[in-house]
């Protein structure tokens, strides 16, 4: 790591640290129902929303009645983003006029939103009405985060309750992280944005004169409008020449705030966040990478204040942080060492600038490129396709590791703590006691649904990977030759199954095949963790919390955190190093041979 | 537990939370961008005579050897096309990428037949979203000569227009020095010749 890199780096985490602290207060307050500051003027919305739907806050359940109330609201998430979809052409907000979106594509597109994932098969500035973006994809942005963080939370009450039945209200749980939490983070961070440069308006698309003509070939077309062939065979080609260009319009500030808390990581443009309208300037990108890791970091506060014990989130934290430092030294070590391709074809180095943007160059690219798969964020700034094998593995083993570094909102760290009820249950066995974590007992319901939660994405990645290797329309959709065309698909199922969205992008993905394939990967990667979850947050309220003696385990030591890391790559090794050396590896030393 | 009795709050609260997030609070930042930032909210548009000719974050494509050259754009079916963003997504191995560097290299060097400097690397990469309205300043650098050359302007007269147009990592050390070649080549085309 160059001295730029470390300090982009170092800036990064102080300024992280020192935000994440006092929200984590925050959020903790919130979730107890309490209203502090100026949220009290907020209060009258809350209760409305509670006598409209006919919820007693105060009344809290237990696990099943919780995960049955989430499951249905996803659902009719599902159903009202597909809809969207496929009425956008007689729906209003639609200057462009785009039509109606395919099925199989809408089916992709509303799970991909409802399950945080934000995997696109679609090109955003050429298919989806302002509509769509806003009532659809925005709101599920926002919706998808509000459900992890609930789900977090309730496993939080589950260590930390004695003897109860109920993890909580998941109405007032949902109402109240996006009234209090998400809605005024977003508004804060889209003005931010709107700042540097990023769009907000709801004008059709805007024609401007160039300052020179482009001349570029296009198929010539018979008086029909069917291209004509050569006597090759081939389509003759014509000269044509632009002389406008069109810049793409849209409420994108508002998208693009809870695209980054949220951990969604959709854009409203088909370059994401490499594109200068969702991200103008090196601050706006700053601004973008905290937004990312806030929430995820704040949670982990959130822990230790609710269990009590202040370094018990300390410790996750820690060990998340020890991860993903070593991640982005791998990651912009390989992007400066770069590709010798570039110098062999006559370039003045080999700096892997191939799908990067200038205003960010490698570092910021490759800091971004690491916090976005740490986190199930999948927002990119630079093509991931274009890094280098190793720059590209990282991304690609951070979401196989079950985006536990850091992760998605809420679900990172309940990914993660799911790691540590493994990580004592493997140290217990090693000392022969009984596991316990935070003065719970660890038995053997927990670890059924230990292994549920944590076997649950490598069986779709690798399922879906060989299946998708093994049939045409599989193959079909492979851009580039080779182990790197392989690892375009290890990818998508890597990115699906584990909710992150982020793309190999050379793989044509908008098939029925991978729509439906990828479809179902991120909807059972999403809710075969969650349900699991739920039920150990349920059996863990019931128990007793046992008082700490000189045989426990202390786990909010550094050797704690060594073990919770071991477990979290202990069990990515063992799942993914072969695949990975079918790929990148593979690929990196044809590289550098 | 029972499913009917979880349906009301379900589909209410989905309901009263999609009118929160999806029409009111666009709206609240609508409004706001549009009262504190109406140009940047509205795509920070450069007009000249009082006419659009691009976006100051939006580049363009730049051919003819007396303007500066921004980054390949890999967009279909032409280059920097606002409409459809992306990159080339070629991977580090595939011997299209060489090819297409290769290519871009001979470009350049015909383009300026005395220029015997390095090519920069981000001049003959493709960028991530196809649109980069900046180049690097030695990537501009490399082309100040041809560009003096066919404006019979001397070196230092662009050396002076290229500065004016380069932007220093923000605050010092966020991001990367670049140069926006739009708004140098408006600058080159305001000097008359």
């Amino acid at each position: 790591m160059n001295t730029n890199a470390v300090m982009q780096l170092a800036l990064y985490l102080a300024v992280l640290l020192v935000l994440a602290w006092p929200l984590s207060g925050y959020i903790t307050r919130v979730m107890r129902g309490e209203h502090l500051g100026p949220t009290r003027l907020l209060a009258p919305v809350e209760r409305l929303f509670y006598k409209l739907a006919g919820v007693d806050a105060g009344r809290e359940t237990g696990w099943k009645s919780y995960a049955v109330g989430l499951v249905l609201f996803n659902l009719t998430g599902v159903v009202a983003v597909y809809a969207l979809q496929r009425l956008q052409g007689v729906l209003p907000l639609n200057p462009q006029g785009f039509g109606t979106i395919s099925p199989d594509s809408s089916f992709n597109t509303a799970i991909s939103f409802v399950a945080n994932t934000n995997w696109q098969g679609y090109a955003g500035e050429s298919t989806m009405s302002y509509l769509t973006q806003m009532l659809g994809l925005s709101v599920q942005n926002f919706l998808s985060a509000a459900t992890g963080i609930a789900v977090v939370i309730a496993l939080i009450r589950g260590f930390a309750r004695k003897s109860l039945e109920t993890i909580g209200n998941v109405w007032a749980d949902l109402t109240r992280v996006t009234l209090y939490v998400l809605v005024p983070l977003s508004l804060v961070v889209a003005v931010l944005l709107v700042g540097q440069g990023v769009i907000q308006n709801f004008r059709p698309y805007t024609e401007v004169q160039t300052v020179q003509a482009t001349v570029y070939q296009t198929a010539r077309l018979d008086a029909h409008g069917a291209p004509v062939n050569g006597a090759d065979g081939k389509p003759l080609m014509v000269d044509t020449a632009a002389t406008t260009q069109t810049l793409p319009m849209g409420p994108v500030a508002s998208q693009e705030a809870i695209k980054m808390l949220g951990t969604n990581g959709g854009g409203f443009f088909n370059a994401n966040s490499a594109h200068p309208y969702e991200n103008p300037t090196p601050l706006s990108n700053f601004i973008e990478m905290l937004a990312i890791f806030l929430i995820p970091a704040a949670l982990c506060f959130v822990f230790g204040r609710m269990v009590g014990d202040k370094r018990q989130g300390w410790a996750v934290l820690a060990a998340m942080t020890v991860l993903f430092v070593a991640a982005y030294g791998v990651t912009v070590w390989a992007e400066l060492a770069g590709n010798p391709a570039l110098q062999h074809a006559g370039a003045a180095s080999s700096l892997n600038m191939e799908g990067k943007e200038t205003r960010f160059g490698i570092v910021a690219s490759s800091l971004f490129a690491t916090i976005t798969t740490a986190a199930s964020c999948g927002a990119v700034n630079a093509m991931h396709d274009s890094f280098t094998p190793l720059g590209g593995m990282v991304p690609m083993a951070l979401m196989q590791l079950g985006e536990v570094v850091f992760g998605g909102v809420g679900s990172g760290l309940y990914g993660m703590l799911v790691y540590a009820i493994l990580a004592v249950f493997i140290a217990g066995l090693m000392v022969g006691r009984t596991p316990e974590y935070l003065g719970k007992k660890i038995e053997s319901f927990e670890m059924k649904m230990t292994a549920i939660a944590i076997l649950a994405t490598p069986i779709l990645v690798l399922a879906g990977t060989a299946i998708a290797v093994s049939v045409s329309a599989g193959q079909a959709g492979v851009l580039n030759p080779q182990a790197h065309g392989f690892s375009e698909i290890l990818y998508a199922f890597s990115s699906a199954a584990n909710n992150n969205g982020s793309a190999f992008a050379g793989l044509s993905a908008n098939t029925p095949f991978y729509n439906v394939m990828l479809g179902l990967a991120m909807w059972f990667g999403r809710f075969a963790i969650i349900v699991p979850v739920l039920a150990m947050a349920g059996s863990l309220a019931g128990k007793q919390r046992l008082a700490v003696t000189a045989g426990t385990l202390p786990t909010h030591g550094p050797l704690f955190v060594v073990l919770l890391i071991g477990a979290v790559l202990l069990v990515g090794a063992l799942n993914f190093i072969p695949g990975l050396a079918l790929g990148p590896i593979v690929e990196h030393l044809q590289m550098i041979g | 537990m029972n499913l009917s009795s979880q349906l009301r709050p379900a589909l209410t609260i989905f309901v009263l939370l999609t009118a929160l997030t999806g029409v009111l609070y666009p709206a609240a930042v609508t409004g706001i961008a549009q009262g504190v930032f109406p140009n940047q909210a509205n795509g920070s548009v450069i007009s000249k005579d009082g006419r659009a000719v691009g976006s100051g974050l939006i580049g363009q494509n730049f051919t003819e050897p007396r303007y500066f050259w921004g980054r390949p754009s890999a967009t279909g079916p032409m280059p920097y096309n606002g409409a459809g963003s992306g990159g080339s997504n070629l991977g580090p191995t595939n011997p299209a990428l060489f090819d297409a560097v290769k290519t871009r290299v001979a470009a350049l060097k015909a383009a300026d037949p005395g220029n015997t400097a390095p090519v920069p690397v981000d001049l003959v990469t493709a960028s991530g979203s196809g649109l980069d309205p900046d180049i690097s300043p030695e990537a501009a650098a490399y082309q100040i000569g041809r560009i003096a050359k066919a404006r019979n302007l001397s070196i230092p007269q662009v050396e002076a227009l290229v500065a004016a147009n380069t932007t220093g990592k923000q605050w010092g050390f966020l991001g990367e020095a670049r140069v926006n070649v739009l708004k140098l080549n408006l600058a080159l085309d305001a000097l008359g010749k």
